[in-house]
């Protein structure tokens, strides 16, 4: 019986865990390009070229009702579906085809896969390549062209990428400081000439060095654009793409196992190291990993000293009795409230009461502009971190409870205070306690969504809540969450096919992120534990 | 009952006059005759709840001498030990009336600091209890709590200790070894150390060999010897021999009260009790 429950529960968990890793992680392999005629119910034909990326069987009869005509005696057929890409001319990038209608399938080495920064996937043959509008290159030589133009663009990029995002971030940020600045000093009645002599003194020297970053700028923004690339479509068209909007140019049909394997570890990189682009159905997720981790810790380094706190009030100062008998029943109900209350309670407490009310005292010179009082890291972490009081609580109550009476009179003999003995004594013996309090407050604060949608997660977050500007970490800041960036992709985006096998891989991720964070709890409380061993 | 009688009329006599107690010659042996005396407990009665646990118990602990106290299980001996440095504090429900001086001053006054108290009263219990901390931070708890951090007055405290706890020779290479990974005997005697770290005046042992074994035991009781000359020692025990061995007066309790208070000598050859000598004699307890 238990037997039998327990392989029951560990194949659902195998199960989930390899349907999510085939389905999501199938994604970042460079699939082979097929090329083939296809002759579609109207009688048009044409040429298709693209991945396929998805097949299934219909039957006949659901078919027919549908108006398709299928041979007779049919009772099963097949269908493909094909990413065709290029969106910007067939408006789609996905395509489903009925496979008796399709011509011979080849696998022609020279289709070349260009991954754009906007636009999805480009599939066809390269025909030239150009420097400012000047031929460089065509047919085979143009490949070998193509390749270390893109290392070229590519460092361009990634160098104005830093420029715009550091330097006139942090410039952008002083700026603002400064506006703030001011404003305050105009609140507070004290805007002096000398005042607002020194504050344009510093807005000229920032205005200057934005000039000078600005100019620089444009001039790499020149440079990218020297290159470009004509590509021809399925269709015969050609159309020319601009080396600055390529991500990827690979063509996997000449693409051994090993280059395969390598193009599948650096799509996967990008996919855990890069920002999301393209309404997140492209790209990397890193600023929800960054947020979920950050959104925990912040948490935990909340949800501790309260836990423990009540804790040892309830079992080590209060008088047993009806009233903390009351207390616990509460504190254990409070674990069993549906999370969404809470974040209700969160945005009409937390955000619109405190954070209005902290506005107004501390930030009155960014208002209307709120600060505090609109969802940001501060309030999802305070949110979370009593979603998982409970936990906490009960579980100290337990280490607290489990330590031998003998010790605490022991240091009591010695002439300890009871503070003395909790802090010197029993705390540290109760550690291992606390920390299974924290795991398992980890492990639930880390897979919650629900409050986070009102209280601070945003579907893209412009900046992440950790940077170089003072006061570094900005916990007024909205960010991005796994569990939210998993709703967002896999319902509300506009590219539903791109996006279903990233719900599957960060699904997978997010898996992954909790079973990391509660690993490193477990082994902060074995390493406790191994110190207190047998003393229990 | 009545035997009880006597020894209170005793101890109500030293109680009119306090401060002679000492130079009253004593008509009978079975008090501590003209010893300096430590403790002086007066009319003690302990309820827990409702339910008496001690009853009337009048006593003189001479100084520097070795007092045991013996008797069945339950009679009250651990609870009395308890009351002498207030652990019967931590227990909900007690209710005590009657005094106990220790060197001149009531400990259960208002006002009384407990924890200076326990300083005064040291106390090793019956299953050995080290902190989960290293031998050294064991033996140094105490002084720590009294704000001595200064590592070379902890270092000399920790090495004098262990020495007069008969256990620097086993320990010496492994003072930051956890003291978890000592023996029993080795805990116990640790424990020891740590008590009296913090010079106590007096030290309770709480039948302190009971879970050891016969070796163990044996070191024990030659540290009880040794430490004597420094401390004065109350020691509960369930084992007569033991009782016989290393006490210079030994107390018999039965059902909360004191049958029977003497030097451990004639209270084991003579004593003046039927109840005392069905014990001793193993006719019943």
């Amino acid at each position: 019986m238990t037997g039998s429950a327990v392989s029951v529960s560990l194949i659902a968990v195998i199960g989930l865990l390899v349907l999510m890793t085939i389905r999501g992680m199938g994604h970042f392999w460079p699939s082979d390009i097929l090329y083939t005629t296809y002759q579609d119910p109207h009688g048009t034909s044409s040429i298709i070229v693209g991945e396929q990326v998805d097949s299934e069987e219909v039957t006949a009869a659901r078919v027919r009702d549908s108006g398709y005509q299928t041979a007779p005696g049919q009772i099963y057929l097949r269908r493909d579906l094909i990413k065709v890409g290029n969106r910007e001319a067939f408006g789609q990038d996905f395509l489903w085809v009925w496979a008796e209608r399709m011509g011979p399938v080849t696998y022609p080495k020279e289709l070349l896969v260009l991954e754009r920064r906007e636009w999805g996937n480009f599939y066809g043959t390269l025909v030239a390549v150009k420097e400012n509008g000047r031929l460089v290159a065509s047919g085979d030589a143009a490949w070998e062209e193509v390749q270390h133009r893109i290392e070229r663009a590519h460092s361009l990029f990634a160098t104005i990428h830093t420029i715009e995002k550091d330097e006139i971030g942090s410039i952008n940020y002083a700026i603002d400081r400064l506006r703030l600045k001011e404003r305050r000093l105009v609140l507070e009645g004290q805007l002096t000439p000398e005042a607002m002599a020194a504050l344009k003194a510093d807005r000229t020297s920032y205005d200057a060095k934005y000039a000078v970053v600005q100019k620089r700028l444009s001039e790499l923004y020149a440079d990218i654009r020297r290159d470009s690339i004509t590509m021809r479509m399925s269709t015969g068209q050609e159309q020319e793409i601009p080396l600055s909007k390529v991500v990827r140019a690979y063509r996997p049909n000449t693409m051994g196992f090993g280059e395969k394997i390598a193009f599948y570890c650096s799509k996967f990189w990008e996919f855990v190291a890069d920002e999301p682009r393209e309404s997140n159905t492209e790209g990397g997720i890193f600023p929800a990993i960054f947020g979920t981790v950050m959104m925990v810790i912040v948490m935990s380094i909340l949800v501790m000293p309260f836990g423990v706190v009540a804790a040892v009030y309830l079992r080590e100062y209060a008088k047993q009795g009806v009233v903390t008998r009351l207390v616990r029943i509460a504190v254990n109900n409070l674990a069993g409230v549906p999370s969404v209350v809470y974040g209700v309670f969160g945005l009409g407490f937390f955000v619109y009461f405190l954070g209005v009310r902290i506005d107004q005292l501390f930030f009155a010179e960014a208002l209307p502009a709120p600060t505090f009082g609109t969802p940001g890291l501060l309030w999802s972490s305070i949110v979370l971190a009593l979603l998982t009081l409970p936990v906490v609580i009960v579980a100290t109550e337990e280490g607290l409870t489990r330590i031998p009476r003998s010790i605490r009179e022991g240091s009591l003999a010695l002439g300890a205070t009871q503070a003395e003995t909790l802090w010197r004594v029993v705390l540290p013996m109760a550690a291992p306690g606390i920390m299974t309090g924290l795991i398992l407050s980890v492990a639930r604060a880390a897979g919650e969504v629900a409050p986070l949608m009102m209280v601070g997660v945003v579907k893209l977050a412009p900046s992440l809540p950790l940077d170089s500007n003072f006061p570094f970490l900005h916990l007024d800041r909205k960010f991005m969450h796994m569990g939210f960036h998993i709703y967002d992709v896999g319902f509300q985006s506009p590219n539903v096919e791109a996006a279903r096998p990233l719900v599957y891989a960060t699904a997978l991720l997010l898996v992954v992120v909790v079973v990391v964070l509660n690993l490193a709890a477990i082994y902060f409380r074995n390493r406790l534990r191994e110190r207190y061993r047998g003393a229990e | 009952m009545i035997n009880v009688q006597e020894h209170t009329m005793t101890a109500s006599l030293h109680h009119r006059n306090p401060g002679m107690a000492s130079l009253i010659p004593q008509s009978s042996k079975r008090d501590i005759g003209q010893a300096s005396i430590c403790l002086e407990v007066q009319n003690l009665n302990l309820y827990y709840g409702a339910k008496q646990a001690l009853r009337g118990v009048n006593l003189r602990i001479a100084r520097n001498l070795v007092t045991a106290f013996i008797g069945p299980s339950g009679c009250g001996k651990s609870t009395l030990l308890r009351c002498f440095n207030r652990m019967n504090d931590l227990v909900d429900g007690v209710r005590i009336d009657g005094r106990i001086v220790l060197n001149g001053s009531d400990i259960n006054a208002r006002g009384v600091d407990v924890a200076a108290l326990r300083r005064r009263v040291g106390m090793v219990f019956q299953k050995p209890n080290p902190f989960p901390k290293s031998v050294y931070e064991n033996v140094a708890y105490g002084l720590r709590l009294q704000g001595i951090n200064n590592r070379r007055t902890l270092d000399e405290v920790v090495e004098r200790s262990l020495r007069g706890a008969a256990l620097w020779d086993e320990v010496k290479d492994r003072l930051n070894d956890s003291a978890m990974g000592l023996s029993g005997g080795q805990q116990q005697r640790l424990v020891i150390a740590r008590a009296i770290a913090i010079e106590p005046e007096v030290l309770l042992l709480d039948e302190p060999a009971s879970a050891l074994d016969p070796i163990s035991t044996l070191k024990i009781e030659e540290l009880i010897y040794e430490l004597k000359e420094n401390y004065t020692i109350l020691i509960v025990t369930h084992n007569m021999q033991q009782a016989a061995r290393v006490s210079d007066y030994t107390a018999f309790m039965y059902l909360g009260e004191m049958v029977e208070y003497g030097d451990t000598n004639t209270l084991f050859t003579n004593p003046g009790k039927k109840q005392t000598e069905d014990y001793v004699t193993g006719r019943y307890g």
